[in-house]
């Protein structure tokens, strides 16, 4: 499962990042502005149409993201209710 | 005695700027605009024990893999690949207490360097107040770096940082015995980072619940377009209603100025040159200071409070759909105060050709210079009847001015981003800050940066075109005050056949020429032509001046060519300077001068079909 597949209010943890070439340059910046393995993320809101942008909880930070950025980090849905 | 040179680095919104302008008192080397530090200021203070300390704050970065123009001048300055500056000795790394945990491996980053480093966790007392509970002692022994915990806006909560200074400044003076390490891997670092965060993150509650209630709203997808739309819109309605007492102010002292100079200097050219020339020049500028002042104030706010990010997301998926970047919104809304603010801080955008799209379109963006013109030309020639609640005619004009600019600016860069700068779209990511109630020294600082920055056009280049303006309007001398018979009347009777076809009359053609120097001394020359026009016999003023000579559509095709007109020289001169090209600035001149003739033109002959 990926991030951009996450329902609102569920809670996830970052299981890893795509390996696609083309991709990675991406994948560093999402690294940098603080996406890791084990993380904590929800997604909070989502844009009018199409449903982007969209803007996540990354532990207790908020980061928002276009869909195509978000299908880039691989997650594991959590079994706990957002707080 | 001792001097240090340190660098405040560290990721947007960790409150660097408060922190900077907290130690140097605010006193800086070069400007900083709003929505970004766009440029590395510098300033200094003193610790306790008397060691000069030169502290220099850097633009936001997560990294050291610098992305955009304006992360690679932080990363530069840091590295000192600068010329002319030598690199700071020490680093302070300052990240907001409260996103300890996803922020961490930047300090591990920044230790990579081999630079002595302080740790600063800024806003401390914000994170306590959230229930974030930290282990200061064991993060200090898990880092291996001094860390002090700060609260940017009191002084008190800058002491530590200062002891530390003094505690260390033999280990920060002594850069040469570290050597920086080999570039380690983001992905070991972040495990790293998350490892020592389990340790030292004591207890975090999931998120500031009054972001998160504020966000419901600011972020539902209807509910914050609206919120946009009421802020922009109010915003607006504000910079004319609120500025009405002081402007009406400013007009009757440089009225009574003026017939006070009149009475001591005899009469005569040089009582001409001084207050029709010089007072009723500047004075007709400065009367616009009250609603630059508020559009400044509501600009800083929405940027210190948090808002500005959220604007950018609400904005993504129209900004998007031309092939622009959310974060494309905050220059351009910075360029609402003025261009050139907002040409520099496209530098935070990453990619090439997504910051040219954005350099060519925010001249559109209507700037505070123009705000003179709409507010002459409106008060002139509409009512200011209440159309609905507390909204009224003049505001609403106004906004539909603004909304032309916008429109325009999507318009063209939607055909930019087919042709000229065609290319895949980019990525958004972005931190979207916690709410935060502005600092009012940050405020004022920053406000203060602004209006002397008017006041000073005000003195130079208006003062300078007012008084050579009032010279080719007087000379050659003449018994009959014609305008047609002076040096400004011959000059614009050469280009007023091009102007003909769109509405326009001498004296508009005249003040179009001066407006490129400075967009509001366009309202200066049109008050200095009429006056003198209009001799003595002219005390109304103004506005009844342009009511007599301008039918309706003339005045709504000055508008419409303001809404356009090509920026003034200075803004020219910064787009030449940021894409070093002259190509893309004659095509902006050129693009900007088709537009403003077409629109001019069609409202010209529109409105005079309509009747109007």
């Amino acid at each position: 499962m990926t991030l951009n597949e996450l329902k609102k209010g569920a809670v996830a943890r970052v299981a890893g990042f795509s390996e696609n070439e083309s991709g990675q340059s991406t994948v560093s910046k999402l690294r940098e502005i603080g996406f890791a393995e084990g993380d904590e993320v929800e997604l909070l809101y989502t844009g009018l149409f199409g449903g982007t942008p969209l803007s996540f909880r990354l532990n207790r930070t908020m980061i928002a993201l276009r869909k195509g950025e978000a299908s880039l980090i691989k997650i594991i849905p959590e079994n706990k209710a957002a707080a | 005695m001792t001097s240090l040179k340190l660098a405040l680095v560290g990721a947007p919104n960790s409150g660097k700027t408060t922190l900077f302008n907290g130690l140097t008192g605010g006193l800086a080397k070069t400007a900083n605009y709003s929505g970004v530090t766009v440029e590395t200021r510098s300033g200094h203070f003193k610790t306790p024990i008397g060691v000069d300390v030169e502290v220099m704050d850097l633009p936001g970065i997560y990294g050291l893999e610098a992305h955009s123009v304006d992360e690679r001048v932080a990363v530069d300055a840091i590295a000192g690949n600068i010329e002319g500056k030598t690199p700071p000795d020490a680093l302070v790394v300052v990240v907001d207490a409260a996103h300890l945990r996803t922020h961490l491996h930047t300090v591990l980053q920044m230790k990579t360097l081999g630079k002595p480093i302080i740790l600063a966790l800024n806003m401390i007392d914000l994170a306590e107040r959230d229930g974030v509970k930290l282990d200061i002692d064991a993060l200090e022994k898990e880092v291996g770096v001094p860390v002090v915990t700060t609260r940017a806006t009191r002084s008190a909560g800058r002491q530590s940082l200062l002891k530390v200074i003094d505690d260390q400044i033999q280990n920060l003076k002594s850069q040469q015995s570290q050597i920086p390490q080999q570039k380690v891997d983001i992905k070991q670092l972040q495990s790293e980072a998350r490892a020592i965060a389990n340790k030292v993150v004591l207890f975090e509650p999931v998120m500031n619940k009054v972001t998160r209630n504020i966000d419901k709203v600011v972020l539902h997808p209807v509910g914050g377009i609206v919120t946009l739309f009421v802020i922009l819109f109010f915003m607006f309605q504000a910079v004319f209603s609120w500025a009405t007492p002081f402007m009406d102010l400013i007009e009757v002292s440089a009225e009574a100025l003026g017939n006070g100079v009149a009475a001591v200097i005899p009469d005569g050219l040089f009582q001409d040159l001084i207050v029709e020339g010089v007072i009723a020049g500047v004075g007709s500028v400065v009367v616009f200071l009250p609603q630059i002042i508020i559009l400044f104030c509501f600009i800083l706010l929405l940027d210190a409070s948090g808002y500005m990010a959220r604007a950018a997301f609400v904005m993504d998926e129209a900004m998007m759909r031309v092939g622009l970047n959310g974060r494309a919104f905050i220059p351009l809304l910075s360029s609402f105060a003025c261009a050139i603010p907002g040409v520099m801080a496209a530098r935070t955008i990453e990619n090439e050709k997504d910051r040219l799209t954005t350099i060519m379109v925010a001249p559109l963006m209507t700037c505070s210079a123009r705000i003179p013109v709409y507010v002459l030309i409106i008060g002139a020639f509409f009512s200011n009847d209440q159309v609905w609640g507390p909204i009224r005619l003049q505001g609403l004009v106004m906004f539909g001015l603004y909304l032309a600019g916008i429109v325009s600016a999507i318009l063209v860069a939607f055909v930019l981003k087919k042709t000229a700068t065609k290319g895949p779209s980019q990525p958004l990511i972005m931190e979207l800050p916690t709410y935060k109630v502005p600092q009012p020294r940050d405020f004022f600082l920053g406000l203060w940066s602004r209006v002397w920055a008017f006041l000073k056009r005000a003195g130079t280049i208006i003062f300078a075109t007012s008084v050579i303006l009032w010279a080719l309007v007087t000379f050659p001398l003449r018994d009959e005050p014609e305008l047609r018979t002076s040096i400004a009347g011959k000059i614009g009777s050469v280009i007023e056949p091009i102007f003909a076809p769109i509405g326009f009359n001498l004296e508009m053609v005249i003040s179009l020429i001066p407006g490129m120097a400075a967009r509001e001394v366009a309202v200066s020359v049109l008050g200095t032509v009429y006056a003198i026009e209009g001799g003595e016999e002219n005390t109304e003023g103004l506005s009844a001046a342009l009511q007599n000579a301008w039918s309706l559509p003339t005045a709504l095709a000055f508008l419409a060519w303001f809404v356009y007109a090509p920026q003034c020289f200075a803004t020219l001169a910064t787009v030449r300077r940021e894409t070093n090209s002259w190509k893309w600035t004659l095509m902006m001149t050129a693009y900007l001068f088709g537009l403003a003739y077409a629109v001019s033109g069609i409202t010209y002959w529109v409105a005079k079909g309509a009747g109007l």
